[in-house]
């Protein structure tokens, strides 16, 4: 066991002075380098108007175009150019759909051995009815992981730029949150009494029915989305964080990332992509059926859904 | 059932041309919600329901209330007239 130091003599070490300096507990700069206090600058109020004035007659006489000769050059080249753009850019579009192959063509690229080999196999190695669905959530799992990424990454970003202080939310929550909107709209709350719950049904039904019937993780997770908005709109953020508050949303979210994460490297480690693996495919057309892509399903429409809410909650308000 | 597609195209072309030549952001939007519903039933005639869904739920659905979030947050949805009408009788 190492000496043990006393505080006057711990507190001149190195390791003391970084560790505070780490924590933010004390500047470095305060008390050791002379500081002035800084001065507002004070322009006066005439001054302003004066100035103002002035690039507003500045600007009037050089876009006045029957003073200014090379404004008006310039306008009319200016006009010229960009229709001649637009056109030239219609045109090349136009000429590039004129060149492209027929639709429907059975020469054309697209047809070639991967789609092929989707359509005839899909089935057997995937187990799912939806091939779209078994396409991106086996063949391309790792595809899709990082489109989940994104959807994190990019809330994240939102939160950076908008997130709020608990204090000033709390100071804001009894005026600002519904200045402009008339309190306990009867109408809306009727709505939103009688859709909220079918819009979360179907939502529901659309993600565990991903591998069967159209749909995935994705569509299920933007309806659930759109109807906690539906709910939050109609009945305020005070009831919706009864359910769902920030806490439940971190939870939420990193889970379902790190166990589409932990599928993923499970399915890619033991053998995907046709290679023999045990994980069981079930029979196709029980809702229990096609391995990984049920529980896939369920994160991507976790994911997207606290997305989507999240999204609408630091716009409206600046926190969850 | 082709009549029917092509009067949706039309309406399409129509909504994204109204789109870039309205004046007012408010109404912008809401003839881009309703172009999002077009192409909704679109893809629907096409046989992709799951870009259906997908579309209609955040083309017309969140996409657009982010839209109107935004405006209201940088106050360009104008509730009360009054304000800006007295600043520019101060100034004149």
């Amino acid at each position: 066991m190492s000496r043990r130091k006393s505080r006057d003599e711990y507190e001149k070490t190195f390791a003391f002075r970084f560790f505070r300096w780490l924590s933010g507990r004390k500047d470095p700069y305060v008390g050791e380098v002379e500081m002035q206090p800084q001065q507002e600058r004070v322009i006066p109020e005439e001054t302003i108007i004066e100035r103002m004035r002035e690039s507003e007659m500045i600007r009037d006489k050089i876009y006045d175009e029957e003073l200014n000769r090379a404004a008006r050059i310039f306008h009319r080249i200016y006009v010229g150019v960009a229709i001649f753009f637009c056109v030239a850019l219609v045109g090349i579009l136009l000429l590039a759909v004129s060149c492209l192959p027929p639709n429907g063509h059975a020469d054309n690229p697209v047809n070639n051995v991967v789609s092929e080999r989707y359509i005839e196999s899909g089935l057997q190695e995937t187990g799912a009815l939806n091939i779209v669905s078994g396409m991106i959530l086996t063949y391309r799992a790792f595809d899709t992981f990082g489109e989940t990424n994104v959807l994190f990454i990019a809330t994240c970003c939102v939160m950076i730029l908008l997130m709020l202080d608990d204090a000033i939310l709390k100071k804001e929550a009894a005026s600002n949150d519904r200045r402009y909107e008339p309190k306990n709209d009867a109408i809306l709350q009727g709505v939103a009494f009688v859709l909220c719950p079918i819009i979360f049904i179907f939502g529901i039904y659309i993600i565990l029915n991903g591998h069967l019937s159209p749909g995935g993780g994705f569509s299920g997770g933007a309806v659930m989305g759109s109807g906690l908005i539906l709910y939050v709109a109609a009945f305020g953020f005070r009831k919706t964080q009864r359910f769902f508050d920030e806490h439940i949303y971190k939870i939420a979210k990193i889970t379902a990332l790190c166990m589409y994460g932990l599928i993923g490297t499970y399915f890619y480690m033991t053998g995907a992509n046709g290679i023999e693996n045990h994980i069981p495919l079930g029979i196709p057309g029980h809702i229990l059926s096609s391995g990984i892509i049920l529980p896939i399903n369920v994160c991507v429409g976790l994911e997207v859904a606290c997305t989507m809410y999240a999204f609408y909650a630091l716009f409206r308000r600046g926190g969850l | 059932m082709t009549l029917f597609q092509c009067l949706l195209m039309g309406f399409l072309i129509v909504c994204a041309i109204c789109v870039s030549f309205s004046k007012n952001l408010l109404n912008s939007i809401l003839i881009y919600m309703s172009y999002s519903l077009v192409m909704a039933i679109l893809w629907m005639c096409l046989e992709s329901p799951d870009l259906a869904i997908t579309e209609a739920a955040v083309g017309a659905g969140v996409t657009s209330i982010l839209f109107f979030a935004t405006l209201k947050k940088i106050q360009a949805i104008s509730i009360e007239k009054e304000p800006p009408k007295k600043e520019a009788e101060e100034h004149e």
